[in-house]
């Protein structure tokens, strides 16, 4: 088709636009990442990304992000429909609450969530008997991600389960369905798009996150240390090539997790017909 | 299945959307729940349907007390205003989800399940659609897969919410004759909202006229029209004249004017308010003539058999309106009358109903 024949004007000057502004923004920060390992040789490369300490940091960062978006889109799942289906009082601060996580400064996050896990802290003493330990080590990690992931998984169902007709919910009643099947085959099934976009940003927020992880985990080699923490310390070595490599590995790592999550979710808005 | 609903109350808020409603359907009849919005006709299928609860009263289902029961308990098919159908689940399996979700013991084999789904689909006449998804469907399309589905679990009762308020006019017409016809062959009880009362003279077999949460009448779809029983049924069923005045001896005083009726059952000065149809409304051209209400001709359409007549009424505005009514005349009557535009007459009427003025 032509472009005079378009219904909708526009096309040529709103993809430049993306076009232009993707590339400042995103594409040529991130190709300098890889323009500056690229002057690294081979050996040198894989020495520096493949060195034991460093895979733990993939393992451990991608393993804890993983984990926590998991735990999010089940907790998140619960207080979103506690939040959209019931009315009870606070409703609105709670509501509110949801968000803190966005606007806290990362690093009063990570002292705040260290101040309490710590084996002195309020919740670290009641741990400490029981064997459990959460602060300074992986576990650490991994509430620092839950807590920073949370709002992603909740805003991003919100309003679909907001949207969502109670009529389906009668209809499968009036047909017979317990609730426990209404919400496996049909509530849930709505959901499930929203869930794995908030899955896929919880994830993608919890590998890059740095602030609040380091004042928790403790930061042990082998045992708690994250990969970007891995490319700060290359850099206070000045060693800007090993900072580069270490990215270019996380950032492609994360663009094929993301991708196959977002094949994933396509293929499910896919077999789940929108508009009716 | 009959239906019997005792003393039904509900409210929400201060709003009483059902006031002591008490209605016995019997079994293998269509019913209409009519009435103008808010009415609280809705809100009855709801309770039946057990997709709401009563604050008082009891819905008993083929003699049972249903009132406790849960709405999958029941064993009624629903169908709602804007279909429910299930996005994410093709035609077939929207229809055999009755079916799939039954307790394992009781869950016909895949085969049955094919079989049963197969038969629906071909009772609403769609069984070429059966693998697409309900987005690819048209709106009329989507009602008749929204009632196999509700039929497949083979209920006592169906309950149809406004089944076609959200369709074009044409395929309404189509889809209600449809109803008609599968009602005919299936004989199961059925009950369908509407407001309006063209669908349910048309439709049903009965019809139950409601206003602010109280049923008006019942009756059949020719008693509600030839015989309204309330004032409330003459205001809102067909075209009606409406003449409100007070009680002299055999006439009605309608303001400086006469309107001769034949009821004796009210006190002399009683504020009364009259209604006459446009086919018992007739037009009188003698300028000799002193009794009826005087009016002049606003406008005379013709088409057809009967032409209809428009007339303004001659006495003074009322609410800021002038009052306005019609008269329906054979063509050869009219052209015996020889009515011209403004032309200042006197109505009367054959038949004049008589009700206690509330207003």
């Amino acid at each position: 088709m032509s472009g005079a024949n378009r219904v909708l004007p526009g096309f040529g000057l709103s993809l430049g636009y993306t076009l232009a502004y993707l590339s400042l923004i995103v594409l040529i920060p991130l190709s300098a990442v890889f323009v500056k390992a690229a002057a690294m040789d081979f050996e040198r490369f894989w020495s520096v990304v493949a060195s034991e300490r460093v895979v733990a940091t993939y393992k451990l960062s991608f393993g804890m992000s993983l984990l926590a978006a998991s735990i999010n889109v089940v907790f998140g799942l619960l207080l979103t429909w506690a939040i959209v289906r019931y009315s009870f009082p606070g409703k609105k601060i709670v509501d509110a609450l949801i968000d803190l996580p966005f606007a806290l400064p990362t690093a009063v996050a990570g002292i705040a969530l260290t101040a309490l896990y710590a084996p002195n802290g309020w919740i670290g003493q009641i741990l400490e008997p029981l064997g459990i330990k959460i602060a300074f080590g992986p576990y650490g990690v991994l509430v620092a991600l839950i807590f920073i992931g949370l709002p992603f998984v909740v805003r991003t169902v919100q309003p679909i389960l907001e949207d969502f007709d109670a009529g389906f919910e009668e209809a499968a009643a009036s047909l017979g369905a317990t609730r426990w099947q209404t919400v496996r085959r049909v509530v849930f099934p709505a959901l499930l798009p929203a869930l794995l976009t908030g899955f896929a940003l919880a994830f993608a927020r919890g590998v890059g996150e740095y602030g609040s992880v380091i004042f928790i985990a403790g930061n042990i080699p082998f045992v708690s240390e994250i990969t970007p923490l891995m490319i700060i310390t290359r850099l206070e070595e000045f060693d800007y090539q090993g900072a580069t490599a270490i990215a270019s590995v996380m950032l492609v790592i994360s663009f094929v997790l993301l991708l196959v999550i977002n094949l994933l979710q396509g293929w499910v808005a896919r077999s789940t017909p929108r508009a009716i | 299945m009959s239906i019997a609903i005792e003393h039904v109350v509900k409210s929400f808020g201060t709003f009483r959307a059902l006031d002591d409603v008490s209605l016995a359907l019997p079994r293998g009849e269509l019913v209409a729940l009519l009435g103008p919005s808010g009415c609280g006709k809705t809100t009855l299928l709801r309770i039946v349907a057990g997709l709401e609860s009563a604050d008082a009263g009891r819905i008993l289902i083929d003699g049972q007390d249903a009132t406790g029961k849960h709405v999958r308990e029941r064993q009624v098919g629903f169908v709602f205003q804007h279909y429910a159908l299930f996005r994410h689940m093709s035609v077939f399996e929207n229809i055999a989800f009755g079916l799939r979700v039954k307790p394992r013991r009781e869950r016909p084999t895949e085969a049955e399940i094919h079989r049963r789904v197969h038969k629906l689909l071909d009772l609403v006449q769609l069984g070429w659609l059966k693998d697409r998804s309900p987005a690819q469907l048209s709106g009329g399309q989507r009602q008749r897969i929204a009632l196999a589905r509700a039929l497949a679990v083979e209920p006592q009762v169906l309950l149809l919410d406004e089944p076609f308020g959200a369709l074009d006019a044409k395929v309404r017409k189509e889809l209600r004759r449809w109803l008609r016809r599968l009602h005919d062959e299936l004989h199961i009880s059925s009950v369908f909202v509407t407001h309006d009362q063209e669908e349910a003279l048309e439709v049903a077999d009965r019809i139950v006229l409601m206003n602010k949460g109280r049923i008006e009448q019942v009756g059949t779809p020719h008693q509600i029209y030839q015989e309204p029983a309330t004032s409330f049924a003459y205001s809102f069923i067909g075209n009606v004249n409406t003449f409100r005045g007070k009680i002299e001896g055999a006439f009605l005083r309608v303001g400086d004017d006469l309107l001769p009726h034949f009821q004796c059952n009210f006190a002399e000065g009683e504020p009364v308010v009259g209604y006459a149809r446009p086919h018992d409304t007739e037009i009188v051209a003698d300028t000799q003539e002193t009794a009826g209400v005087a009016a002049r001709i606003n406008r005379v359409l013709t088409s057809g058999g009967t032409s209809r007549v428009e007339l303004v009424a001659n006495g003074p505005e009322r609410g800021g309106a002038k009052d306005y009514f019609e008269v329906e005349i054979g063509s050869e009557d009219l052209s015996r009358l020889a009515l011209a535009n403004g032309q200042r007459v006197r109505l009367k009427s054959r038949r004049l109903s008589l009700f206690r003025d509330q207003a």
